[in-house]
């Protein structure tokens, strides 16, 4: 079955990994900038970064087939220094502008300081002064409920935000109901020890439904697994639900969100 | 979605993965009572025992349940109204961002 893993490091993966994504069946793949496992000292860290995911990945990743899409913005680990934060987003716009850039992502909360809020707020900002949608991260473990509140409170916020050009990434058990009921979509990432496991992932949908929900590997340099989506299907094909149920999950639900972003050009394989 | 399968089934389907998380859960239990010196975190570890406490309870929504006993509190009035945090209470722990 051909699918998107709409959330995924690439930078952080091999080669080898792209070619095992590529034989499980993906035909794109959604790269939204994160932390890189330190914290950079320049906007020129930032920059290369940048031209990494909208230049570098996509080429890696066409090599095997694969489409390649980024989101830009600054995570919420590296958005205490609200001065440096600005400078960075200041260099966004000329990204945000390349053919297969979606939007601004993954950004939120980490901490639920109020200076990664005013960071975050000036995210939020550009993204509606230029019409971009929105993928934000939410927090980890014990700040997950805190940061995932504080973000759908920011965001109701402001009447300028189209809820379904917003995907609330990461949810669990105790946040999908909240994201759900405002009409974002609602990410489910899956992970061996946080997060959601594949079958949390298919309890999820059964009880909340398929409509606006993306499933995703979000796979890093951490401890995480790359052919994660290929394992939900299996889970889900297991449990008895049917393959165009399953394709709609991890095949047109990702297709449908990306879409509506202005930039965003795709070529079924099945029409290629 | 598919017609939901009979709890028989369901059960039949997910009780040696049911045995087996149970049995990692009591043998790491069992390891830290075997270790040698007090646990410095006893809020964790609280929260573990009322964890266990919801697993053995009924209902459709353990996990849920569970998932906010491992949370910090959400005030929703932690803007004030001129947009200000009224609360700065960050945790500790280094996860990726």
């Amino acid at each position: 079955m051909y699918f998107f893993d709409p959330h995924i490091h690439i930078a952080a993966r091999t080669t080898d990994d792209l070619a095992a994504m590529a034989r499980a069946g993906c035909v794109a793949v959604g790269e939204p900038a994160f932390w890189m496992g330190y914290d950079r000292r320049s906007v020129g860290s930032f920059y290369d970064y940048f031209r990494q995911l909208t230049e570098w990945e996509p080429k890696r990743a066409a090599d095997y087939g694969i489409r390649h899409y980024a989101w830009l913005g600054i995570n919420a680990k590296e958005a205490e220094n609200v001065s440096f934060a600005r400078e960075v987003i200041a260099v966004l716009p000329e990204f945000l502008d390349r053919p297969d850039a979606l939007g601004i992502g993954e950004v939120g909360l980490h901490k639920c300081t109020k200076n990664e809020v005013t960071t975050l707020l000036g995210l939020i900002e550009l993204a509606m002064q230029r019409g971009e949608q929105l993928l934000f991260h939410t927090p980890h473990l014990e700040d997950k409920y805190k940061g995932t509140r504080m973000i759908l409170d920011l965001l109701r916020a402001d009447r300028r935000v189209d809820h379904s050009r917003v995907c609330v990434d990461h949810c669990e058990e105790h946040t999908i109901r909240h994201v759900l009921d405002e009409g974002y979509w609602a990410g489910i990432t899956l992970y061996p020890t946080t997060k959601a496991t594949p079958e949390r992932a298919a309890d999820l949908v059964e009880i909340y439904g398929q409509e606006r929900v993306l499933v995703n590997s979000s796979a890093d340099w951490g401890p995480s697994d790359p052919l994660a989506v290929p394992a939900f299907i299996q889970v889900m094909r297991r449990r008895g639900h049917g393959e165009s149920q399953i394709r709609r999950l991890v095949y047109e639900n990702p297709l449908r969100f990306f879409n509506q972003s202005c930039r965003f050009t795709f070529h079924a394989p099945e029409h290629s | 979605m598919p017609v939901p399968p009979s709890a028989a089934k369901t059960f039949d389907r997910e009780f040696l993965m049911i045995r087996s998380r149970l049995l990692d859960l009591a043998a790491a239990l069992d390891r830290i009572e075997r270790a040698e010196g007090p646990i410095a975190d006893h809020a964790r570890f609280e929260s573990i025992h009322r964890s266990l406490e919801a697993l053995a309870s009924a209902g459709p929504d353990r996990a849920e349940r569970i998932q906010l006993l491992f949370s910090l509190p959400y005030d929703e009035n932690w803007r004030t109204p001129s947009g200000e945090l009224t609360e700065r209470r960050s945790s500790e722990g280094g996860k990726k961002g």
